[in-house]
């Protein structure tokens, strides 16, 4: 990787780190809970880096296998975590 | 580079980015998830475009494998068992992200061994040291949670050295790997070094830490999933990590705050252990019990009450008798209201949930800062399953271990009556100077059935 897109990498995590700080810190603590399970299904964006791991064809079917793993697993982590997200926000309900 | 590609996993991350935003605010949460889903989905699509025809059924099948098991677990879950669903998520995460490091290892080493330069291999050795951490870490934090394991802190001697040699020979081998990228075996040396590490480094902490430790694997899993976006040199993986990393990070500071401990000294653990010795022995307490039938006459003779719900009600299941009794004193008029801990139950927000799921209105919970300066004018407050976020020694004894911890001031209202299983001692061991206060009353019992039959007493009255 040539140093120039290392750096526009570092920029990205620098700023969408500094975002996620500014967003969090508002969130009020009735909502800690869906907030915690709601960002740990956006954590299962590794699903993205697991398809693109399972479709290399190289000489080792080893690299493969581990990522339809990573595969199955990030997609629990996606689908299950919206779902309960969902099912949580569904009852949080004014009177 | 395809363009398109490019441009949809902009567009994903910019809506993680809204979601996110949505989420924080209680009106429009439900929007936020569902905003954040679909960013998600245009993410996976945009990615299956770029596949080889060739994967697509192993793919396919593994996709399939992986939602039918999250949707029945995400319907089935009980809302009280919530902290180990996330616990056990934040495990898969982490798992997913090591196994795609170690994946791009495995084909670069064996294929294009010019291509594992410094920064590919720094990024490949970082995702399986946060995502091995972020595994057994949080499957031994599920097994705490859940009970199969018990949730006091596990310490033997030399465990914070044993940590440290194992850090250091983590990075001892991973000099190795750089001088020769093309040795297997210390990689596995590695592989083995961070699963150890996640176990070692969460089994010293105890069950009532458990907010800290699930805050902080969250932030971990986001790290995680980051350090696969170097590898990969995706972008859409960098920004949804961090944005993850820097979550958890702030609720693990929130939690800390509210326990009045440093993050390094949750860490270290073994908190049970040294209150033990370094504790003050005062007087023994001496309680006073009061029935059923009385319990139920203070509340009808109350114009305000303030409840304090704690872990021992998510374990009695007690949540939904409350909103019966709830609905029994709104009908005597009575100023009814529940008082939330950050830290009460085992993850940040844990409570709000669980009354939510008995059809509480969130405007009846009200947060410790919001709510302390009211207890001095309230009638009667009823603690359900909390023990140390309404001890007052840490505003009035500096000997005590939870001195300084901010604590919800119950003991000055009215009266107070503990709805408790036993005489035992809070997490930290140390004994709870409020039984002994004048103003307080012991209810002993399962507090599912006793509230029960608080209800039914009142039911009769009117």
């Amino acid at each position: 990787m040539s140093i120039s897109a290392l750096i526009v990498l570092i920029y990205v995590l620098v700023l969408a780190s500094y975002l996620g700080f500014e967003l969090i810190s508002k969130v009020p603590p009735t909502l800690h809970t869906p907030l915690m399970s709601g960002s740990n299904a956006i954590s299962g964006i590794t699903i993205v880096g697991a398809l693109i791991a399972s479709n290399e064809l190289g000489f080792t079917t080893l690299s493969k296998w581990l990522g339809l793993v990573a595969l199955v697993l990030a997609t629990i982590n996606v689908v299950g975590g919206y779902v309960v997200t969902d099912r949580m926000l569904k009852m949080f309900k004014k009177k | 580079m395809n363009i398109g590609i490019e441009i949809a996993y902009l567009v994903a991350s910019v809506l993680f980015i809204i979601g996110i935003k949505y989420l924080g605010k209680t009106k429009d949460a439900r929007k936020g998830n569902v905003i954040s889903a679909v960013g998600m989905f245009i993410a996976i699509v945009a990615t299956l475009f770029m596949l080889d025809v060739l994967t697509l059924l192993e793919i396919g099948i593994a996709i399939l494998v992986g939602t039918v098991f999250g949707i029945y677990y995400a319907q089935k879950v009980a809302m009280t068992k919530i902290p180990e669903m996330v616990a056990l998520f934040n495990g898969f995460g982490g798992l997913a992200s090591f196994a795609v490091g170690l994946s791009d290892y495995y084909l670069k080493s064996a294929t294009n061994l010019a291509s594992l330069d410094a920064v590919n291999l720094t990024s490949v050795l970082v995702s399986i040291l946060i995502g091995g951490v972020t595994f057994t870490g949080s499957m031994v934090a599920y097994l705490k949670l859940d009970g199969k394991v018990s949730g006091q802190p596990i310490t033997f001697k030399g465990q914070h050295l044993l940590n440290l040699v194992l850090l250091l020979a983590f990075v001892g081998a991973s000099v190795l790997v750089f001088i020769d990228p093309s040795q297997v075996t210390f990689i596995l040396v590695l592989v083995a070094i961070s699963l150890l590490l996640g176990v070692l480094t969460v089994i010293p902490i105890g069950g009532a830490d458990m907010p800290v430790v699930i805050s902080l694997l969250n932030s971990y899993s986001g790290m995680a999933a980051c350090a696969t976006g170097f590898i990969l040199n995706n972008n859409v993986l960098i920004v949804a990590g961090s944005l993850v990393g820097a979550s958890g990070i702030i609720l693990t500071q929130i939690m800390c705050k509210a326990m009045n401990r440093s993050l390094t000294n949750v860490l270290l653990g073994g908190f049970g252990q040294t209150v033990a010795t370094g504790g003050a022995d005062g007087p023994e307490i001496v309680v006073k019990e009061i029935g059923v039938e009385e319990t139920a006459m203070l509340f009808d003779s109350a114009s305000s009450v303030i409840v304090v719900p704690g872990y021992g009600m998510a374990v009695a299941q007690a949540q939904h008798v409350i909103r019966e009794l709830m609905e029994q004193c709104e009908k005597r008029n009575i100023n009814f209201r529940f008082a939330i801990h950050p830290v009460a139950g085992r993850m940040p927000g844990h409570m709000n949930v669980l009354l939510a799921e008995a059809n509480i209105s969130y405007d009846k919970l009200i947060e410790m800062d919001d709510i302390n300066d009211d207890f001095s004018n309230t009638d009667l407050v009823f603690v359900v399953g909390a023990n140390d976020v309404v001890n007052p020694a840490a505003r009035t004894n500096p000997q005590s271990p939870i001195f300084g911890m901010p604590i919800l001031n119950a003991d000055k209202a009215r009266t107070v009556i503990v709805s408790k299983r036993s005489m035992g001692k809070g997490y930290a061991g140390v004994e709870n100077e409020l039984f002994g206060y004048a103003n307080c009353l012991m209810l002993f019992g399962d507090a599912k059935q006793t509230i029960t039959k608080v209800v039914s007493e009142m039911k009769e009255m009117s």
